[in-house]
């Protein structure tokens, strides 16, 4: 009765080789590589380029193990530091040209230095968490309530635009937080504005109103629509936010979106958080605006006169007041380009300028208007602006332009990075950071470590001296879960963190339940004086639905860890719920199937090796048995 | 070796009233010290910001503190965290400061106390990985303290952790109800959880008494905890349950002694194996998993004790039957995974 059928047992060799075969990478340790990735949005890393590295590296004499295009980056591994940091040198004099304007970022890095065939069945070591690993994490808030003003705003100037060609006069477009509200003199306009708006502008409600005398026209946007600008402000963001990283030149970098309107921002290796913090956290927005030139600006500049109506006062980058109209020409949403340069004629530093079709045509009418008067570009920082620069508008404009003059070198890759890197479409704030040093890393991963070798083999010694033989299957089942845990963690490619070493930990502590539970009741079931070969049946039998329920409900407080919980909790939910299934299978289907290869083919079994079976005289049974 | 030789079941259900009072002084005791004293919230719940700084001697703390509470960023604890060398130093949410610089400025002001200059130093390691890091550099080269770790949390993230850790609590406790409820009987259901609250509120008691920092990972522990000690709880209803079917003629309490009896072994085994894992965590683990195995000590303890004499005890004054367990049509399904042995 105590034997598994042939498939079984493949099953269980099946599921070692795997266990072995991705637990494997993660004892391989890490080798120094070079990772090349785009330095600007506008180059594309790809296997071409590889091809490229590795006939640079051939000409340098260097001999990389591998050469490999992977998502967006190339990585190429070497024996030794001191080929790396050559290979580094190599690399970049070939790809970059030109220092000052690096078209590719090449960097430093580590990466596993498992054999090529495993990384190819994705075979590939444990993710390791930034508390094991040092780096910084923060979490950003999108200022989502920006967003949606920002589209109420430029919707209220399409509406204007859009009456005015339809020759519907009104009394004014105002806004207030994300409604617009259009008054008109006369039922006639308050129709005709109806209609062209309802079908023009879809993305609002429009509801008029009318009160002696008072025609309105209000909009509120659509929730969907509202969602939609949510979602698209939050993309763009990640977008922008993966731009300026790239910048850093940092390995791994991860960023996500969290929940609705947030984003998370993990730079391993990184641990100068000012440095990171004044790339990321430039949380700006760019809005390309015309100066007032008139004469009460130039008494508002300086400060003999109010600010005129219509228009904001802002400083310039020297200290320098300047009186800006509200209305935006452009935001960065249209900004396609901008890269750093020189005047072919008067040699100047240049920042170069590319707008998309729709910023082509406002920028040509615009311009057109404005010959000989300044624009300027306003840098929003957490709603301050700033502007970073204001030229002089020289001719009519196309999807092409450049600003020179009053620039060094250096402030011209300033400015063009600031504006390529795109603009964020809502400002965002830091809501939480977290840096971790390299050491404390190592540190914990040291910790963790030994906190679960020396638990693991103090629960092994005990099972095996207490229940002897069928001790030593428990303690083979154990291990078998905690290697199937790690090949389940390394396959899913989970971040590990030092909650998760906790997890792993406590999983195994409360894996062995299921062990004692079915070597009490062999035990029991032999106390009763139930052959060996029953016993075990039995045992495993009635110990089975114990097990299932206990590990239900463990599994339901996972899960509610895994819900409702963030950051570290969340690590050690995953490795808890995901260890408490595969407690489950090495439990009860690999101890027996390991009791069943011993003992299920003696037929005449006359003891078992589960440690002294203590039998009171008289028995047990309670006084009211059957 | 056979720790246990019980010749008769113990009858634990005829003191069942005793345990019953002094589980119910502990857990006022807990409440007491939840309402008077407070937890002592981490700031990932409260929001603010933790430096962890190492010093290359064993630092004074009385400096540290004076140089970091001249910065005027509010109430700032400063305190040794695992060696005399590591330093902790906790800021809280003001208003009035820009929170995301705090943990720079501390620094800087540690470091300047130290006669030395915040640089940012980009090195590799001998591994040969690019790493930046600010540092502090004083003369000679030498690095009088490092930063080992910032976090900062904003107020706003702080109030929705708290939230989500009472929620995953409700989620935890609703779906154990209903699981016992299906699977056994909800006068289980019940018990199981109004036992395995007690273990919460009393680790909860603990660490309010004792003022131990709760962080997040305390409250992971107390949830892993909760589910943990149900799974004692149901070992012994399955019992019941299978005692109920075997012998027909034992009364309800004889019932319940004798499945606590006869598990008896299984649970001081396999909590004395979970707990060996827990002492491990706590001596080598580190301070992080500190309190993080603390909350499991307590929460493994109490929910020996909770399973066997509360649990079993609130089954007992909820009145449970052998007809609300044996169902008389099912008594031999032979498709039941949970029928009785048939022996």
């Amino acid at each position: 009765m105590n034997r598994y059928p042939w498939w079984k047992y493949a099953i269980l060799a099946i599921a070692l080789v795997v266990g072995l075969l991705y637990t494997a990478p993660n004892f391989y340790g890490e080798a120094p590589a070079v990772q090349v990735s785009s330095g600007k949005a506008t180059i594309k890393v790809d296997a071409a380029l590889a091809q490229r590295v590795g006939e640079v590296l051939q000409q340098a004499g260097l001999a990389p193990d591998f050469v490999q295009f992977e998502g967006n980056s190339i990585k190429a591994r070497f024996a030794d530091t001191d080929a790396q940091i050559k290979a580094k040198d190599a690399i970049s004099r070939a790809l970059n040209p030109d220092p000052t304007d690096p078209g590719y970022i090449v960097a430093l890095n580590l990466v596993s230095r498992s054999p090529a065939w495993m990384a190819s069945i994705h075979a590939l070591p444990m993710y390791l968490g930034l508390d094991l690993r040092g780096g910084v994490h923060f979490l950003m808030q999108v200022d989502m309530k920006s967003a949606l003003t920002k589209k109420a705003e430029a919707i209220s100037g399409d509406m204007r635009t859009l009456m005015r060609d339809k020759n519907i006069r009104h009394l004014g477009v105002t806004r207030d937080g994300n409604t617009v509200e259009v008054r008109f003199r006369d039922a006639e306009s308050l129709a005709a504005a109806r209609n062209l708006l309802a079908d023009s502008v879809t993305e609002m409600e429009w509801t008029p109103s009318q009160d002696a005398g008072d025609f309105r026209l209000r909009g509120v946007l659509k929730p969907e629509a509202a969602f939609k600008v949510q979602e698209q402000a939050l993309q763009q963001n990640i977008t922008t936010l993966h731009n300026r990283v790239n910048e850093l030149g940092t390995s791994e970098p991860v960023i996500q979106q969290q929940g609705v309107d947030r984003v998370v921002v993990q730079l391993p290796g990184v641990q100068d958080t000012a440095r990171a913090k004044d790339i990321i956290g430039r949380t700006a927005t760019l809005e390309l605006r015309m100066v007032n030139e008139s004469a009460e600006a130039q008494a508002a500049v300086t400060g003999a006169g109010p600010v005129p109506f219509g228009s904001e006062r802002f400083l310039e980058r020297n200290g320098q007041p300047i009186i800006v109209y509200r209305q935006v020409v452009l935001t960065g949403d249209n900004l396609t380009d901008a890269q750093p340069g020189f005047d072919g004629q008067t040699q100047e530093p240049t920042v170069n300028l590319t707008v998309d079709a729709r910023g082509a045509r406002i920028i040509r009418d615009v311009t057109r208007e404005n010959v000989g008067k300044r624009m300027a570009i306003l840098l929003f920082e957490k709603g301050k602006g700033e502007v970073v620069t204001a030229p002089v508008i020289r001719s009519e404009l196309g999807a092409r332009f450049q600003i020179s003059g009053r620039m060094t070198t250096a402030e011209a890759t300033d400015t063009a990075l600031l504006l390529r890197a795109g603009s964020l479409a809502a400002p965002m704030e830091i809501i939480e950071e977290r840096t971790i040093g390299p050491s404390l890393g190592a540190d914990n991963i040291e910790k963790g470590f030994k906190s679960v070798m020396y638990g693991a083999i103090a629960i092994a010694v005990f099972m095996c001296s207490y229940y002897l033989l069928f001790g030593v299957f428990s303690t083979l089942a154990l291990s078998f879960n905690l290697l199937l845990l790690v090949a389940l963690l390394s396959m899913l490619q989970a971040t590990l963190t030092l909650p998760g070493i906790a997890a792993i930990a406590l999983t195994l502590g409360m894996a062995i339940d299921a062990n004692v539970l079915i070597n009490e009741r062999v035990r029991e079931e032999l106390r009763r004086g139930v052959a060996p070969q029953q016993a075990i049946h039995l045992g495993y039998e009635h110990a089975w639905g114990t097990i299932l329920d206990s590990n239900v409900t463990s599994l339901i407080a996972g899960i509610a860890l895994l819900m409702f919980g963030s950051g570290p909790v969340r690590g050690f939910a995953v490795v808890h719920c995901l260890g408490i299934l595969t407690s489950m299978f090495s439990a009860v289907m690999f101890s027996r199937g390991l009791v069943n290869f011993w003992y299920g083919r003696q037929k005449r079994l006359k003891s078992v090796s589960i440690g002294q079976v203590w039998r009171p005289e008289g028995g047990v049974a309670p006084a009211g048995e059957r | 070796m056979e720790f246990f030789r019980i010749k008769r079941d113990i009858p634990f259900m005829r003191h069942v009233l005793v345990f019953n009072v002094i589980s119910m002084i502990t857990f006022l005791a807990a409440v007491f010290f939840l309402v008077t004293r407070g937890l002592h919230l981490s700031i990932e719940f409260t929001g603010g910001t933790v430096l962890e700084v190492e010093y290359a001697q064993a630092a004074d703390l009385e400096k540290v503190r004076t140089s970091v509470e001249a910065l005027g960023l509010g109430e700032v604890q400063v305190q040794n965290f695992g060696t005399s060398r590591d330093v902790l130093i906790r800021v809280p949410v003001r208003e009035d400061v820009k929170q995301s610089e705090v943990a720079a400025r501390v620094f800087d002001a540690l470091c300047k106390a130290d006669s030395g200059q915040v640089e940012s130093r980009q090195y590799t390691t001998p591994q040969g990985e690019q790493v930046a890091r600010s540092a502090c550099a004083a003369a000679g080269g030498a690095e009088p303290i490092k930063l080992s770790r910032t976090e900062f949390v904003g107020p706003s993230v702080g109030s929705e952790l708290a939230r989500d850790g009472a929620l995953a609590l409700l989620f935890t406790v609703i779906g154990i109800v209903i699981y016992l409820a299906v699977r056994f009987e909800w006068k289980f259901g019940v018990a199981g959880v109004i036992a395995n609250l007690h273990d919460v509120v009393i680790i909860l008691g603990f660490f309010a008494f004792f003022q131990w920092e709760f962080s997040l990972a305390v409250l992971a522990a107390v949830l892993a905890v909760l589910g943990y000690s149900v799974n004692e709880s149901v070992v012994i209803f399955d019992r019941i349950r299978e005692t109920f079917r075997k012998y027909r003629k034992l009364t309800t309490p004889q019932v319940i002694d004798h499945a606590i009896t006869s598990t008896m072994s299984r649970t001081v085994i396999t909590h004395g194996s979970t707990q060996m894992m827990v002492i491990s965590m706590m001596l080598f683990g580190g301070p992080t998993l500190h309190y993080f195995a603390v909350a499991l000590t307590i929460g493994i303890l109490f929910g020996i004790y909770s399973s066997i004499f509360v649990a079993s005890g609130i089954t007992l004054w909820l009145k449970v039957k052998r007809e609300d367990l044996v169902k008389p049509a099912k008594d031999h399904d032979p498709n039941d995974p949970n029928a009785g042995a048939v022996v």
